[in-house]
């Protein structure tokens, strides 16, 4: 571990890589929304894409799982092509729709996460029920197990969800702007819980707007504004020239940066929103 | 306690009426849970009309109805699945066309029949009084599948109600699953009908069940509910028929979506206690 206490894999390793992708386009059907993608995440990395809303964030993570097709170029995921890894790979998306008609409690969900692992028939064992406590207490919701998903808060709704894809145990976690919702100690676990998955040699992807605590904990940064404006280490990626290429304004105070986004993403040339 | 047994006890038609209704309780209230929970209600009702010309061709040409049913509810899917991968048009609005021109269609086919009056009521209301033993064999054949389904699917299901995105990355194709729930939901539709009518058998796949989900906080406990909740309202609805002559089928329905509204007035009188006891002590 370095002196922010981020797992460090060493410059030499050779393992084949998470998610490698060389000249990827991604979007919808007819619609491109990032050119020519390149990165390469081993195992045991994390990667922060950062970028306001409509940049390609969650078209990337998408096009990772294999829910949506790339539109170009080379993209494997452990050396095979997305959406052929499913027991690998835990998804956390950004829009639930199940909170309110969905009679489930918050141990079911959890245990959802186990299922790529099982398929259809098979049994989950002691183990998994182990598994799925732990992942449950790791994000603080042991006490809310029994409670129906419904009953929850928006911000324990979410650290259900976060304990669902710990649960899986996955190599790679994908993640959508995760920390959504959550209160200060929802987002002190969750941030605990990330480095845990990092020792234990999981890789994460994840999509947010935390620029500070979140990003600055993973190896690489990638900055899109429906184009890669820089990716690198975030020492190398979060100046403010390049936070400015990407949000439109930013703001110093001495040791941190405030990002205050434009109006519209997308490199628009709207006025940007400056608080006075 | 006689006039809760006798007529059942005394009379076999209403004894197979009860077997019958049974059988598709069961039915409805596992395939009405999905129905609730995928919000699937606007396609359970459009295939419990859009079934109705299939049946009355069937009947025209001398076929069981329950052929005719079958070829409808095939017709009505694809056509859904068709409109709404080939075009930019939501699914509510391939369902919406489907249904009033399915409906539109059984109607006018009926019209041109003279030989019809008698056979439309049938169709529409059911003859849950004049059910066949081998309609109960179909019945309880169609109910054990649906079962055997949702037991094999459980956990693509599940997925599929919390998050198609979950499962589709989970490794749960979301076509598959979804086409299988809409094959159960149309089998479900296509053996309810001789027993509670194509137009009522929708009230059956969703009352039960919208009773359930008021009361649970687990699937198999909604599952359970809306079984119980179905079968009180079938045993409920053919002893009002049998002791005030009224018709059987509209008397089921009128029992189940009587049980849902006592459930959901009595779930909102628990849920203001719960929430504001000292404001209803106060007042």
């Amino acid at each position: 571990m370095d002196s922010q206490g981020k797992v460090v894999t060493s410059p030499g390793s050779v393992s084949t890589p998470c998610i490698q992708a060389k000249a990827l386009d991604i979007g919808y059907s007819k619609e491109v929304v990032v050119l020519d993608i390149n990165f390469e995440l081993r195992p045991g990395e994390a990667i922060a894409l950062i970028g306001t809303n409509g940049c390609g964030k969650s078209t990337l993570l998408k096009t990772i799982v294999g829910l949506l097709p790339s539109l170009g170029g080379q993209l494997s995921i452990f050396g095979t092509p997305p959406g052929s890894n499913h027991r690998r790979i835990a998804y956390l998306g950004q829009f639930h729709n199940s909170g309110f008609v969905l009679p489930i409690r918050v141990v079911d969900v959890v245990r959802m996460g186990r299922f790529p692992l099982y398929g259809l028939w098979k049994r989950m064992s002691r183990q998994d029920d182990e598994i799925i406590f732990t992942a449950m207490r790791a994000m603080g919701i042991q006490k809310l197990a029994d409670s129906p998903l419904r009953s929850l808060s928006g911000g324990q709704q979410q650290r259900t969800y976060i304990a669902q894809v710990l649960a899986h145990q996955a190599d790679l976690l994908v993640l959508d702007e995760p920390t959504s919702g959550l209160d200060a100690g929802g987002r002190e676990l969750y941030l605990q819980a990330v480095n845990d998955e990092l020792h234990r040699g999981a890789s994460i992807t994840v999509a947010t707007h935390d620029i500070q605590e979140e990003a600055t904990l993973c190896h690489q940064v990638m900055l899109l504004a429906r184009k890669v404006v820089a990716i690198g280490t975030p020492q190398e990626v979060l100046t403010p020239e390049a936070l400015l290429k990407t949000f439109g304004i930013v703001v110093t105070d001495g040791k941190r940066l405030q990002v205050l986004e434009t109006k519209h993403g997308h490199g628009s040339s709207d006025a940007p929103e400056a608080k006075k | 306690m006689d006039i809760l047994i006798t007529p059942f006890s005394s009379n076999s038609f209403m004894l197979q009426a009860l077997i019958a209704g049974i059988l598709v309780s069961i039915a409805c209230a596992i395939a009405g849970t999905f129905v609730i929970l995928r919000g699937l209600a606007f396609i359970g009702d459009a295939l419990g009309h859009g079934v109705l010309p299939g049946i009355a061709v069937a009947i025209l040409v001398g076929f069981p109805g329950i052929i005719g049913a079958a070829i409808g509810a095939g017709f009505m899917i694809g056509g859904i699945t068709l409109i709404t991968q080939r075009s930019r048009l939501s699914s509510d609005t391939a369902i919406g066309l489907l249904f009033i021109g399915m409906l539109s269609l059984g109607v006018v086919i009926v019209s041109r029949s003279n030989s019809f009056s008698g056979d439309l009521t049938r169709i529409l209301f059911g003859e849950i009084l004049g059910i066949s033993v081998q309609s109960i064999l179909i019945q309880l054949v169609a109910t054990l599948v649906i079962i055997a389904i949702v037991i094999i699917c459980r956990r693509p299901f599940l997925l599929l109600s919390f998050d198609p995105e979950q499962a589709e990355v989970a490794g749960f194709s979301v076509r598959l699953y979804h086409n299988i729930m809409l094959f159960m939901i149309a089998i479900t539709v296509i053996v309810s009908f001789q027993t509670v009518g194509t137009l009522l058998v929708f009230g059956l796949l969703i009352a039960p069940a919208g009773a359930g989900a008021l009361l649970s906080r687990k699937i198999e406990t909604m599952m359970a509910w809306a079984i119980f909740f179905g079968v009180l309202s079938m045993y409920s609805g053919l002893l009002i028929s049998y002791h005030f002559n009224l018709a059987a089928g509209a008397s089921i329905i009128l029992v189940t979506v009587l049980i849902f509204f006592i459930v959901f007035v009595i779930q909102n009188i628990r849920h203001r206690r719960l929430v504001h006891p000292q404001e209803l002590t106060r007042g």
